[in-house]
């Protein structure tokens, strides 16, 4: 519990640092914020690897009550059907549906938005609760916008068959940055401090010890910290101010349990005439393993894990995305519409995880697909 | 100094440098294009960030907000 306390007044010092050095730099004469746009996005999704099957709808709302308020509505349904080798190995394969409901109101009060999102989430076996507040101000006429944010998460966590619950506090500190660097490239920067303490495994897996199943034991406690530096420079063209643009991203990550991760990706966005926007995207992702993960312990430690999100892995992925605005003069109340397709392959392998069911490690590739319409106000 | 410290030197160093870009209002015509943006379509980057989410150990300086695992 002290590394969770520790952890979060190390982060509550740079973020005062860092405000109050944006509160010093403050241009009394900058260009106004704006609120998110007015839109409405309506999607399936449908996700399909290592024998897990996920698909739902998800729908985002976004209207302005007057001038200065702006509320979002939320909703997003998981339909899962799971027969993956770690869930095999402690039990069966299963069906799952989880609901998320959201609600967030932005109040734009001069050069500042302020916003609050409420959300729950619910499974026949896990139930979240999360409460987030941020504040975004625009600097220097609007060339520099400083993000801060805090959440705050209660989950209840059970299994099925059994009365088992338990409980997971999650705190989490975001800290963000968008900077203009010219007047075609654009700098982000966003670190993230997340403290969790409860019950924080996952109660149908098990650990192996000289190849017998036993309960897995985690931590009670986990402090990350994630630094991600984004990029977007704009290519003008002939019959447009930007015809495309490429996108690069990174982030580092780190854990008290030992994980160590770089992401990577980029992404290339350009207009086909006046209809049609293609994204073609890439990612790479690689991380060190949990200090308390072993495929197989030689023997009982006091922490032991065999989730193969905490093993030493790496996942590549490729995709793309078009975009087809079907609707450019307003009708009714609709100032413009689109429909979009992207699809994602995505292909994980990892070191020291073995499929049970096999004997060989493990690897397996994912088809990511969203079918989505969107309309603006 | 601390890596917490180091993890948070660039964004300080960023805000210093804030009033250096020197662009004027007329000349962001091309930064006020959706594909200029760090996220254009708020669904489609929380649900990729979600199917992340629940396959990677990492975590945290995304898009996404909000809760719940999908991933047991």
């Amino acid at each position: 519990m002290n590394s969770v306390f520790a952890a979060v007044i190390t982060v509550r010092r740079g973020l005062c640092l860092c405000y109050a050095l944006a509160g010093l730099l403050a241009h009394p004469y900058g260009m106004a914020a704006v609120l998110p746009d007015e839109r409405v996005d309506a999607m399936y999704h449908y996700y399909e690897g290592g024998d897990v099957k996920v698909s739902g709808p998800a729908l985002l709302v976004r209207r302005n009550v007057g001038d200065s308020v702006s509320v979002t509505g939320r909703y997003y349904m998981d339909s899962i059907s799971s027969a993956s080798p770690d869930v095999v190995s402690g039990g069966s394969p299963y069906k799952d549906r989880r609901e998320e409901f959201g609600l967030g109101f932005d109040v734009l009060h001069g050069n500042s938005v302020f916003s609050a999102f409420v959300s729950t989430s619910t499974e026949n076996d896990y139930q979240a609760d999360t409460y987030s507040l941020n504040v975004s101000h625009e600097l220097f006429g609007g060339l520099t916008t400083v993000n801060m944010g805090y959440s705050q998460g209660h989950d209840v966590v059970s299994r099925v068959d059994t009365s088992f619950e338990s409980e997971v506090n999650r705190y989490s500190y975001r800290l963000g940055l968008s900077q203009v660097l010219s007047k075609s490239l654009l700098l982000g920067v966003n670190y993230e401090g997340i403290a969790e303490a409860g019950y924080l495994q996952n109660p149908y897996r098990y650990a192996r010890v000289l190849g017998a199943y036993t309960e897995e034991i985690y931590p009670g406690t986990r402090d990350s910290q994630a630094l991600a530096l984004r990029l977007v420079k704009g290519f003008a063209q002939s019959s447009r101010p930007v015809g495309s643009s490429l996108r690069a991203d990174y982030r580092y990550y780190r854990d008290n349990w030992g994980i160590n991760s770089h992401t990577l990706g980029a992404a290339y966005q350009f207009y086909i005439g006046d209809r049609w926007l293609g994204d073609v995207h890439s990612r790479y992702y690689q991380q060190s393993a949990a200090s308390f993960y072993s495929d197989n312990f030689q023997t009982a430690m006091t922490y032991m894990a065999r989730d193969k999100e905490l093993s030493t892995f790496q996942d590549y992925s490729i995709g793309t995305k078009w975009s087809w605005t079907f609707l450019k003069q307003r009708y009714l109340s609709v100032e413009r519409a689109s429909l979009n397709l992207a699809y994602d392959y995505i292909y994980f392998t990892y070191d020291d995880y073995t499929n049970v069911l096999t004997g060989q490690k493990y690897s397996f590739g994912a088809n990511v697909l969203q079918l989505y319409i969107s309309a603006w106000n | 100094m601390t890596r917490t410290h180091l993890l948070l030197a660039p964004l300080c160093a960023v805000v210093l440098l804030g009033g250096c870009a020197g662009v004027k209002s007329y000349e962001r015509e091309m930064l006020a294009d959706p594909i200029m943006s760090f996220s254009r379509d708020p669904v489609s980057d929380q649900y990729v960030d979600h199917v992340y989410d629940v396959r990677e150990g990492a975590r945290g300086a995304t898009t996404s907000q909000g809760g719940g695992c999908g991933c047991n």
